[in-house]
């Protein structure tokens, strides 16, 4: 392992080693070592000893914070449905949090997911995380037994021999174009802030923008067309925790069960808007996709948007509430269509 | 009946069984490195990949062809002027032909152990009787593999109709089954002279040990393991271990109406999802993730055995691979096995 | 399973009658005649067997067939108003072509393990509709059976199914029946209180009996202590149970219970062979 990851690894297990130790939380969220060289698991820990079994690295592609929910629920005194909330400071659960995942917890704040106060945060400045099918592609499919990590090169193994490959060919399409590394909100910082800032962040999306729309409807069709509806994206997001999504709802059935187009093409545009801004780009739901569907390009197209028409990255600021939460009779702002040029100007 | 052919026969031969049948191979992307099974249809036939398949399985397993995603399963008319309104039918059309090339062992164990379940559904059976599967043995394993725990083996031919052996101065095919047989003769790939020298498929395999050990095993003393929520607290309850596994052969069926025409169709479901078990009541007796996942688990291990005999795991490791939370399926049997 | 060859397409069927049974108009009983008139005559249940109603277009769902094997030319299904099908099929009118899959499931061993046996009957609610079946069934055979008693409880007394029957099973005395409602209601002379506890009053003995208890998870949960109390074995207590079912022949996965298929091995299992099963149900 890299030097780098090694410290931290390090310091990840001390400090949550000392938070369990003292009780200042009753468990520590994380990541241990996957049973597969370029993967990880995410790991609870509730024990002093079981901190040591934290490890961090470049492969660490799930976003923690969309445990955060169940796991501080489960701290809770049990109770039934009719029972009052619990009164008087609830457990809490310490976390790591890279950008893109803290601001994730700011939105589960204001969306009142996760109270902040029961989270301990270690804050983590991410240097971009790799996805293994990058490293796949990289190799043309040969197969992996072990990589080595060193801070700009990955030495990957298999039984075919040894090869080189440069850490940040293969980091993820989203850690490429991220512009806040850092956590925007933590109680403990374990490294010195990044200073990394993607100077073309959406350059994806203006290459899809610049297709005409036949072309834009062929390389979304082509993009989805290996979807089998597992809902790793969906289930892998911390923004998707309705009750009952709209995929699985049969009173009315929004959305067919198939893998025909229409219905494929539905889920993915619908839960692409279910997260207009809220999404951070993390990443995850790109990074589980055991199909290697380039799924985030639909979110990173909406927080553009979001970005041009409201001036807002979501999650960087707890105290403003996310843009399509609120709403105000005294609004303003017409109603306007700039592709059909229609306009619903209030009176 | 067995066969010997130099390479380019092989692939002279495969372009010629395309006048009757489609046929599908695993083919690597290019670009992505990952196998697929692609159509013959779609490219010319890859020599490269015929003759040389890499190592290990397709992404998605062949389960796609018995079960395909979704099926019409009957078809109706809503238009109630029409005589023969809302009376559902079977489907007029028959599927094509399908030779499925260079299959694994895993995978062409995953049909035999699927028809078992569905020994008296007409689709499925449709499908079987319609689907020559033309095995590879296997001369190199991968690091997910784990074929002979669960009873199997990389020179396993159970499901296979046809096996494909490279041997020194070409490839051999062997029939296994009649059915095998018959599409050898067929394709004009019978030579004189050499008999059907072993049809396999009727004799029962003695149980793998696994099958046995697990049988032995008290249910509830399984179910009731503490294990459980450990094993499933990273899990995000996502379907893609059920839906990339050969052997999760869950479904769910739903009527589909486009103007006043109507399909019943089955498509795949998983025991992952809440709404697989939920009432119309709104009880849901596995309404708890731990439960789903002990359900996926205890289905292959201990469900499966308990009624047909072997476990429904062929070790394909395409889950272990492919979870995002690297929940490792191996893990899982050891954790089993120790109770 | 169907008679046909293809265990998944329904037989045509006509909506012959429709009865709106209770007072809240959430439970109807459908008359269904087999279009095919061979289907017709050679269709034959078990009581305690299902069906899948199909309303194509809808969907299917699984529900008790209410009529007996012995009442011949039709089938009755009392269907409560609760799912998407379930609507869907309340608001079909007489005359509507409708499908029907089955029969499917195990049902009560009534031929078999039950002749010769005092029958008792414990039922709460809509999951009357199978034992309603039994007890025609088991009227056509009087002289096989012993003694039938029949405890059924609902909420009120317009929540009560096939009334005018009840009101005859009683009078005729060929069924011993204790029909009682939750709480007092204005009109109502019979028994008033839940079943567990009518049930340990009325006591029935456990010699060379039966008992058939079906109802909400609740009440068969209290309604057990009291037959334990007066010496019932597990083996002689019989369950319904109920899960989401879509094929209803064991293949789809959906009704699992353990090892079982509550749509193939069941619905019907003793309180003996339930105890040996996860409670995922």
């Amino acid at each position: 392992m890299s030097s780098k990851y090694l410290e931290l690894t390090q310091e990840i297990r001390r400090q949550a080693r000392e938070l369990l130790a003292s009780g200042e939380v009753a468990a520590f969220l994380g990541f241990t070592a996957g049973s597969l060289s370029m993967t990880t698991r995410p790991f609870v820990a509730r024990t002093p000893e079981d901190a040591e079994k934290l490890v961090w690295n470049s492969f660490c592609v799930v976003n923690l914070a969309n445990y955060l929910p169940a796991l501080l629920k489960s701290l809770e005194p049990p109770r039934g449905p009719k029972d009052p909330p619990p009164t008087g400071p609830l457990p809490k659960v310490g976390v790591l949090a890279t950008g893109c995942w803290s601001r994730n917890m700011v939105v589960q704040a204001q969306e009142n997911q996760v109270d902040r106060s029961r989270l301990v945060i270690l804050g983590v400045p991410s240097r971009g995380m790799v996805d293994r099918k990058n490293v796949v592609a990289a190799l043309k499919g040969k197969e992996v037994l072990d990589v080595v990590e060193d801070d700009h090169v990955l030495r990957v193994k298999g039984k075919w021999g040894e090869e080189e490959i440069s850490r940040w060919s293969v980091v993820r399409d989203n850690c490429q174009s991220c512009t806040h590394p850092n956590p925007v909100i933590y109680d403990r910082m374990l490294d010195t802030p990044s200073e990394r800032a993607s100077q073309a962040p959406f350059a994806q999306i203006e290459a899809i923008e610049a297709m005409s729309a036949n072309e834009r409807w062929q390389w979304f069709t082509q993009e989805f067309s290996s979807c089998i509806r597992c809902y790793a994206c969906r289930n892998a997001c911390p923004l998707c925790y309705c009750t009952t999504c709209f995929v699985d709802d049969n009173r009315p059935q929004w959305v067919g069960k198939t893998l025909k187009n229409p219905d494929v093409l539905t889920f993915h545009i619908l839960r692409a808007f279910h997260c207009a801004g809220r999404c951070t780009d993390c990443g995850a739901c790109e990074s589980v996709c055991p199909m290697g569907i380039k799924v985030r390009l639909l979110t990173k197209k909406l927080s553009k948007d979001v970005l041009t028409l409201f001036g807002v990255e979501a999650g960087m600021d707890i105290t403003i509430p996310a843009p399509f939460t609120t709403y105000a009779p005294s609004d303003q702002n017409p109603f306007e269509c700039d592709t059909c040029s229609s306009t619903n100007k209030k009176e | 009946m067995k066969t010997q052919i130099d390479r380019n026969q092989l692939v002279q031969w495969l372009q010629h069984t395309l006048d009757g049948f489609e046929l599908f191979y695993p083919m690597k992307d290019a670009q992505t490195g990952v196998v697929h099974l692609r159509n013959a249809k779609d490219t010319a036939i890859d020599a490269d990949s015929v003759l040389k398949p890499v190592p290990g399985v397709p992404k998605t397993s062949i389960k796609t062809f018995f079960m395909p995603q979704p099926e019409v399963i009957a078809r109706f008319s809503v238009n109630s002027k029409d005589a023969q309104a809302f009376v559902l039918r079977a489907l007029d059309a028959q599927s094509p032909r399908r030779v499925l090339l260079n299959i694994r062992p895993c995978d062409a164990r995953s049909v035999a152990l699927n028809a078992k379940p569905y020994a008296d559904d007409p689709y499925f059976q449709g499908l079987m009787a319609r689907t020559v599967i033309i095995g590879r043995t296997c001369t190199e394993t991968c690091a997910t593999c784990f074929c002979e725990r669960v009873g199997g083996s990389p020179q396993g031919t159970e499901g296979m109709d046809v096996v494909l052996r490279e041997v020194e101065d070409g490839f051999s095919l062997k029939a296994l089954t009649q059915k095998g047989a018959a599409f050898l003769k067929e394709t004009g790939c019978d030579m004189q002279g050499l008999e059907l020298s072993q049809i396999s498929g009727d004799g029962r395999p003695e149980l793998p040990k696994i099958a046995m050990e697990m049988r032995e095993k008290d249910l509830l003393e399984l179910y009731n393991a503490p294990f459980w929520p450990q094993v499933a607290e990273p899990c995000i309850n996502c379907g893609a271990c059920t839906f990339l596994c050969p052997t999760c052969y869950c479904f769910d069926i739903q009527d589909e109406v486009l103007g006043t025409k109507g399909v019943r169709l089955r498509y795949w479901d998983s025991c992952m999802f809440p709404l697989f078990t939920l009432h119309a009541s709104g009880h849901n007796p596995r309404g708890q993730k731990v439960q789903r996942v002990r359900n996926r688990f205890m289905h292959k291990f201990k469900y499966f055995p308990d009624r047909f005999g072997p476990v429904s795991c062929v070790g394909c490791g395409r889950c272990v691979k492919d979870c995002p939370v690297n929940i490792d399926i191996r893990e899982v049997i050891s954790l089993m096995q120790a109770v | 399973m169907c008679n046909q060859k293809n265990p998944y397409l329904p037989y045509s069927v006509i909506i012959d009658d429709i009865v709106v049974e209770t007072e809240d108009k959430s439970l109807k009983t459908f008359k269904l005649v087999i279009e095919d008139e061979g289907a017709r005559e050679a269709w034959n249940h078990n009581p305690g067997q299902f069906a899948m109603l199909s309303v194509p277009g809808k969907g299917e769902s699984a529900i008790g067939i209410a009529s007996s094997p012995t009442e011949k030319g039709y089938l009755l299904f009392t269907v409560s108003r609760i799912g998407s099908l379930t609507t869907a099929l309340h608001q079909l009118p007489k005359g509507a072509r409708i499908g029907v899959r089955g029969p499917l499931g195990n049902g009560f061993p009534l031929a078999s393990d039950f002749k010769g046996k005092n029958i008792v009957i414990i039922a709460g609610g809509y999951a009357f509709t199978t034992l309603r079946a039994t007890i025609i069934y088991l009227l056509a055979h009087r002289q096989d059976y012993g003694k039938i008693t029949l405890i059924y409880g609902a909420r009120t007394p317009g929540m009560l199914l096939y009334r005018d029957e009840l009101k005859a099973w009683q009078e005729s005395g060929l069924v011993d029946c204790h029909i009682t409602v939750d709480r007092e209601a204005s009109g109502w002379k019979g028994i008033v209180g839940f079943v567990p506890a009518v049930t340990e009053k009325v006591a029935p003995s456990p010699e060379n009996s039966v008992a058939l208890v079906c109802g909400p998870p609740i009440m068969i949960k209290f309604t057990m202590p009291s037959l334990e109390k007066t010496g019932w074995k597990d083996d002689q207590i019989y369950l319904s149970l109920e899960n989401r079912m879509k094929c209803g022949l064991g293949v789809c996965g959906h009704c699992n219970v353990g090892p079982v298929y509550v749509c193939k091995d069941g619905p019907v299992f003793t309180r003996e062979q339930v105890k040996r099963l996860p409670v995922e149900f």
